[in-house]
């Protein structure tokens, strides 16, 4: 072997060690040249953007820094920054009871909706991330009872009778399932107007167990009023989105134009009108005495135009369905509402994911237009009691700030939480 | 404004069948509440605490109500209105006053189908512009942007003022009082028009008042008081009396502070038939013969409820001026209590 060698001018015989890259091709370097520096172009943007990022640190970060945390009025921030640029936090300290839960939710009782709350994440999640145990959603179906006791306060027997009605409701529905899925519907909902209407008379008796201190609507408020309709609109509008989608479709004429006629109406007015008909309007067609609770009034109107945009959204992804699978279905020889439940709505749905997600983002955010009619949710808050206050008048950064912070955590959740489910859902090999 | 009087008219429509509000006063002591519309806030006219307690001064006015009739003057369902919904607020049943810095006017009391019960706040239209700007009266301010409060008469004030001197403006619309601050200091609109108390309070929130100055124009008469709903005048009557006994307590000297001691009876009749210690005054709008000495000592005289709320020790700061008793040549008069 060593005679072969000789032949040969150089052989290397063990392995080099391996180099570093060169400088420029490697770490942060690379990186900046690459991503921030690839042409001149890109350059002078980066050098732009870098420059109105440090200014706005530099202009920002003195205010954050300075800011104080526990003066009691706005006149007295100013004492004590003393012509310093500072922000005036104390207003956030004294009256983040108020921005969360309104001005008149008694203050002993704030535990209600903070568990109400966090009930709500835990009922959410067996239905957000289908991983967890299915026995989960039990607690997604009591929720809204818990809710509404928590919230509302009074006894307990309220949240009882209607949870009985829905379950005696859902088992009349199952028996009379088989002889046709509206009948079913249409039994189901007789017995539990029924059951109500016996809970009703049963409930006086009953008045006394289980009471919390009953909290009346028009004291909630704050982001807490955001929240709940924010939540109660889009789960009751999903599914009254899909039966109007449902309706938009179906062949019968009465039905298609019902769905036509209040999907177009509802689309055609700002929410804003209806939410002016829910407070203004309304009350001239009740009698003074039987004043609709005006929550219930909000929801309703709040619903009825979330509900039209997601019956259009959920339209697009039936559309986008090829015509094949409606005609599997009925090859299998499955009626409509099981074609429906089991072949075109879970694909249809699957498409809509990110339009049904968008309405439900901006629904959420429309909810601060019920500061208009006179309620204190969250920037009705602001905009009326607290810059009406002696103390806070002219506190305005610090906060629409911590307004545009909690809206914006919630939002961003939401949207990161639909990506995260489009890629679960994707059975297509891209 | 154009929407009060649609709604207003809907109301005429709404309300024929609706004299159900007959009788305001059943309603609230079966209640047990009284049902007052006020701001959803306005510095030292109605705000709540940190605490959610409202405080204010047309609060005030809803407080002695409700300890006249109710006998607590924490007995009040607030319900928070703004410009547009005031109205339909009261003429829907849904409140039984509104005590809203609401200018009485013709219409208002006419056609919209109210009655002003008294005026609580004799304010006026006026003019703020940053000193900068070298300006001394509104005349000069042709072609100025203007911020407003819509739905409030001071649109309508603004627009008839320009007119009549034939200058021209642009509006910049705003929703509230709050809103227009920092507007106006960021130099949205060189000059804030509203109620003359709104532009002390609002200047006097201001990190240096003294850069703005107040043009010495008012171009209006603002009287502002509480309202009622038409056709039932006893509510209305027991509403402007209870209004009255706080003007008169002021001049006849009756305090919260001296209000039991006068209450045992003093040398004054007039006094005396306030305080309920001499004559029938109380059964004859429906009440006890002590409603106006709980109306009274709910909050203080309406010098006291003044000075607490917006006089001149408070943050905003307003002189007395029109709002004097007549003694002092102000406007405040009380009709004999007899």
């Amino acid at each position: 072997m060593s005679d072969m060698h000789s032949h040969l001018a150089f052989v290397r015989t063990e392995m080099l060690a391996q180099q570093e890259p060169p400088i420029k091709e490697k770490g942060i370097v690379k990186w900046a040249r690459s991503n921030l520096f690839s042409n001149w172009m890109n350059s002078v943007l980066t050098i732009v953007a870098f420059y109105l990022i440090v200014k706005l640190i530099f202009s920002a970060g003195p205010w954050f820094a300075n800011g104080l945390w526990d003066t009691s009025s706005l006149a007295q921030c100013r004492e004590v920054l003393d012509g310093v640029r500072g922000a005036c936090f104390s207003v956030l300290t004294e009256r983040w009871q108020q921005l969360l839960f309104g001005i008149a939710y008694p203050s002993d009782q704030y535990w209600r909706p903070t568990l109400a709350f966090v009930l709500m994440l835990v009922a959410a999640a067996p239905v957000l991330f289908v991983a967890l145990p299915r026995a989960m959603l039990v607690i997604t179906a009591l929720f809204p009872f818990v809710a509404y006791w928590l919230l509302w306060g009074g006894t307990i027997m309220t949240s009882v009778f209607l949870l009985i009605g829905v379950i005696v409701g859902y088992l009349v529905f199952t028996k009379a399932e088989r002889f046709g899925f509206v009948l079913g519907l249409a039994a189901g909902l007789i017995a539990a107007v029924v059951v109500w209407k016996i809970g009703g008379v049963i409930k006086p008796s009953v008045d006394g167990i289980m009471v919390l201190e009953p909290v009346a609507s028009r004291d909630m408020g704050g982001f807490m009023l955001n929240m709940m309709l924010g939540v109660v609109c889009i789960s009751l509008s999903l599914p009254i989105g899909i039966m109007l989608a449902l309706g938009r479709q179906s062949h019968m004429p009465i039905i298609k134009g019902i769905s036509v006629v209040f999907i177009e109406f509802i689309r055609g007015v700002p929410l804003i009108t209806l939410l002016f008909v829910a407070s203004v309007v309304l009350a001239y067609f009740f009698p003074p005495e039987t004043n609709m609770d005006l929550i219930l009034r909000v929801i309703i109107m709040i619903t009825m135009f979330s509900s039209a945009y997601i019956a259009e959204v959920i339209r697009g992804g039936l559309a986008a369905l090829p015509k094949g699978q409606y005609e599997a279905a009925d090859s299998l020889g499955l009626d409509y509402a099981q074609a429906m439940r089991l072949i075109i709505l879970p694909q249809a749905l699957k498409i809509s994911i990110p339009g049904i997600v968008n309405v439900a983002v901006g629904l959420f955010k429309d909810t601060t237009l019920v500061s208009v009619i006179s309620m204190f949710d969250l920037v009705g808050m602001i905009r009326g009691p607290i810059l009406a206050s002696t103390e806070w008048n002219g506190v305005y950064w610090e906060l629409y700030g911590f307004a545009a912070l909690l809206f914006f955590v919630t939002c961003y959740s939401i949207s990161q939480y639909s990506q995260w489910l489009e890629r679960q859902l994707r059975t297509d090999h891209r | 404004m154009k929407k009060s009087v649609f709604l207003g008219a809907l109301t005429v429509a709404g309300l024929t069948a609706g004299a159900a509000a007959a009788a305001t006063l059943d309603d609230v002591k079966s209640r047990g509440k009284l049902n007052c519309g006020v701001t959803t806030g306005l510095v030292g006219f109605a705000a709540p605490d940190a605490n959610g307690e409202w405080q204010g001064f047309d609060v005030a006015v809803c407080r002695a109500v409700a300890a006249a009739v109710l006998g607590d003057p924490t007995a009040v369902e607030f319900v928070p209105t703004t410009g547009k919904t005031r109205f339909t607020a009261l003429a829907s049943g849904e409140i039984d006053l509104l005590a809203r810095n609401t200018t009485w006017t013709f219409s208002r009391d006419t056609d919209l189908k109210f009655d002003f019960v008294g005026v609580n706040y004799y304010d006026g239209q006026g003019f703020m512009v940053p000193k900068a700007l070298g300006v001394t009266s509104a005349k000069e301010l042709d072609g100025a942007t203007v911020c407003i409060q819509t739905g409030t008469t001071t649109e309508l004030n603004l627009a008839d003022f320009f007119r009549t001197n034939n200058i021209e403006y642009t509006p910049v619309p705003i929703e509230t009082n709050a809103e227009a601050q920092p507007l106006y200091l960021e130099g949205a609109c060189d000059v804030y028009t509203t109620d003359a108390s709104g532009l002390a309070a609002t200047r006097a929130a201001f990190e240096t008042p003294g850069d703005h100055v107040i043009l010495p124009e008012i171009i209006s008469k603002e009287p502002l008081g509480p309202l009622v709903r038409h056709g039932d005048n006893e509510w209305g009557d027991i509403a402007s009396w209870t209004l009255m006994a706080l003007i008169a307590a002021e001049e006849y000297g009756i305090t919260s502070a001296n209000i039991e001691e006068m209450s045992a009876g003093t040398n004054n009749p007039e006094i005396n038939r306030i305080l309920g210690t001499e004559g029938e005054l109380g059964a004859m709008i429906g009440l006890d013969a002590e409603w106006a000495k709980r109306a009274i000592a709910a909050g203080g005289n309406y010098g006291e409820i003044f000075a607490k709320n917006i006089g001149e020790e408070t943050p905003v700061g307003l002189a007395r001026g029109l709002n004097a008793q007549w003694t002092d040549g102000g406007l405040l008069y009380a009709p004999p209590f007899r």
